[in-house]
């Protein structure tokens, strides 16, 4: 073999390796969403699709069973608006400081509590809120259980935070100098700057990060679960103080009993296909705004 | 043009048989790590199940393997039906079921090829808990069911405070869970406010820490921190005592149960056998249910 051909056996070597790889993600996708979308099919022979999409009850064990979407639906919706609620403006106001205002010492000491933050497994940040949060939300607002939506946003919150931080500080911090140094030059305060230029100039990234932070939100399963008292019935108007279930939960509470190829096994896979649905749809939205908004390099 | 084409050529070639050789490795070593896997579970034996039989089983597992160094026990939860669910599938060697198999169930395993031998373990009562703070110490079934069914909301209707009631239960894979439903709601339906707990541990953590909370756990995870109501009937007030339980007198009893395929693995069978022993039966009356022999 000579120096040539051996460089190349290296060079296709390299190639079909890295396109076993992307061939293999590609593949495992296709098989997912063909597996869901077949069983979701097998559901909807025997189940009214506008019953499912507009049912106001999950009840697996009654008779007739009823697979109604919305209780589950407003669970996750509950949870999720009300991690973001506190998440979003928390993030970007440390993203800001972590790249624009702290010293490189304190910058550093705070990306690394970020990072940390996010290795923190779910099932942990759940056990915390069981024991320290649920207690401590019944005796503050006074109710029958400390386990609401309220105390699986908190928990949510905490988990997205990293998320919202680290992307949108990155946004921040490529915000090139040169955009910086003009805005001071041209007589902004560092207020103004940062208000005017740089938050304007990094909105792409922001945005994507304010869009994976709800992503992470909406599948959390473990920690949520183990926080909202799953009640699966649509809260009323103290949505955020009342028990809720998630589609994530459902799922993960009833896979354990469920008969293989009854209409209740189909079920699961219907919402479990309802969630891929929506991860994709924020998963286009964050593309959208992308396109929408260029990050200024 | 042309040289290059013929190189072009030869790279498709070699390019082919590359992708062949690593798919060939690729294929190797997955199948090394299958092999593997297998040799590993001829030597353990896989337990799961409910969770109501699951801390009784993690004793037992731990003494057996104390002296059987060659047996690797490997125990977890999951509920009753879940349990049940793998035995069919094959991915476990002994259900731990907190209820007695479905006919469903059987005629699904018999399906697959798996006749499943029950074996009765212990004998256990389902104890109503609250907070010990709660002044109420003793419920009828039929209270109970109306707490569970929704149709009484206030501790105040059963001679407690004047408190709305936060009723707990467990997920359906649970076998307590359908256990109760069977022994005291009669064919109501649950309320629509029920608080779903995915674990026994997490009722009695709620329950600890929830002065209006009640629910219902396995006699064995009875604890100082949360007080058990008595049943009432005939005027004579039960509690989920060893002996009411063994007796049958406490209502609320029930056995729990280990599932095997008719051919199981000789380790799976050794430690029924020993589970059912003088020994393993003094380890179930110590962890707090009532022993079968």
């Amino acid at each position: 073999m000579t120096k040539h051909s051996l460089r190349d056996f290296r060079e296709n070597f390299m190639k079909s390796l890295f396109l076993i790889g992307g061939i293999g993600t590609l593949l495992i996708l296709l098989l997912i969403f063909a597996f869901l979308f077949a069983e979701s099919f097998n559901f909807f022979k025997t189940y009214d699709f506008w019953d499912f999409l507009t049912g106001t009850e999950w009840k697996p064990g009654a008779s007739p069973e009823m697979f109604g979407l919305l209780p589950l639906l407003a669970g996750t919706a509950a949870v999720t608006v009300g991690a973001i609620i506190p998440a979003v403006p928390v993030g970007i106001l440390s993203a800001v400081y972590i790249s624009e205002l702290a010293g490189p010492k304190t910058a550093d000491i705070l990306k690394f509590a970020v990072e940390l933050s996010a290795g923190i497994p779910s099932v942990v940040l759940g056990f915390f809120g069981m024991i320290h949060l649920v207690p401590r939300i019944q005796s503050v607002f006074d109710l029958t259980t400390g386990q609401t939506a309220l105390t699986g946003s908190i928990i949510l919150a905490i988990m997205a935070l990293p998320t919202i931080i680290s992307v949108s500080e990155d946004a921040i911090s490529s915000v090139p100098a040169a955009l910086k140094q003009g805005s001071f030059a041209l007589g902004s305060n560092h207020w103004q700057t940062i208000y005017k230029v740089i938050l304007p100039a990094a909105v792409s990234g922001i945005s994507a990060a304010v869009i994976l932070g709800i992503g992470r939100a909406v599948g959390e399963t473990m920690a949520v679960m183990m926080v909202t008292g799953n009640m699966a019935i649509i809260p009323g108007s103290d949505i955020f103080l009342s028990s809720v279930r998630t589609v994530t939960a459902t799922i993960a509470l009833e896979m354990g009993e469920v008969a293989k190829g009854t209409e209740h096994y189909y079920a699961l896979f219907t919402i479990g296909a309802v969630l891929f649905v929506i991860t994709i749809g924020i998963n286009k939205i964050a593309e959208a705004v992308k396109r929408k908004h260029k990050q200024v390099t | 043009m042309k040289t290059l084409k013929i190189k072009n050529k030869k790279i498709v070639k070699t390019f082919a048989i590359q992708l062949t050789a690593l798919l060939s490795v690729l294929l190797l070593v997955f199948s090394g790590i299958g092999c593997l896997g297998q040799n590993a579970g001829d030597s353990s034996v896989v337990l799961s199940g409910s969770t109501s039989v699951l801390p009784l089983a993690q004793t037992l597992s731990e003494t057996y393997m104390n002296a059987h160094n060659e047996t690797l026990l490997s125990v977890k939860g999951g509920g009753s039906g879940t349990g049940i669910a793998e035995l069919i599938d094959g991915s476990n060697d002994i259900a731990m079921s907190s209820r007695e198999i479905k006919d469903s169930e059987t005629a699904d395993a018999n399906a697959k090829g798996i006749e499943p031998v029950e074996y009765e373990i212990a004998k256990d009562g389902i104890a109503v808990i609250v907070h010990p703070s709660n002044p109420v110490s003793r419920l009828t079934l039929d209270q109970l069911q109306k707490i569970y069914s929704g149709e009484i909301k206030n501790w105040k209707d059963v001679g407690g405070e004047d408190a709305e009631i936060a009723a707990i239960a467990r997920d359906s894979a649970s076998g307590t869970q359908e256990f109760f439903n069977e022994a005291v709601m009669n064919g109501t339906e649950f309320r629509a406010d029920l608080i779903t707990q995915a674990a026994t541990g997490a009722v009695t953590q709620e329950v600890t820490q929830n002065s209006k909370a009640i629910g219902f756990v396995g006699a064995a995870y009875q604890s100082n921190s949360i007080k058990t109501l008595g049943i009432e009937t005939n005027e004579t007030t039960v509690m989920p005592t060893e002996e009411n339980i063994l007796s049958g007198v406490y209502p609320l009893s029930r056995g729990l149960y280990l599932y095997t395929d008719k051919n199981p693995k000789q380790e799976a069978l050794d430690f029924i056998r020993f589970i059912l022993s003088a020994d393993g039966q003094k380890i179930v009356s110590e962890t707090g249910y009532a022993p079968v022999n």
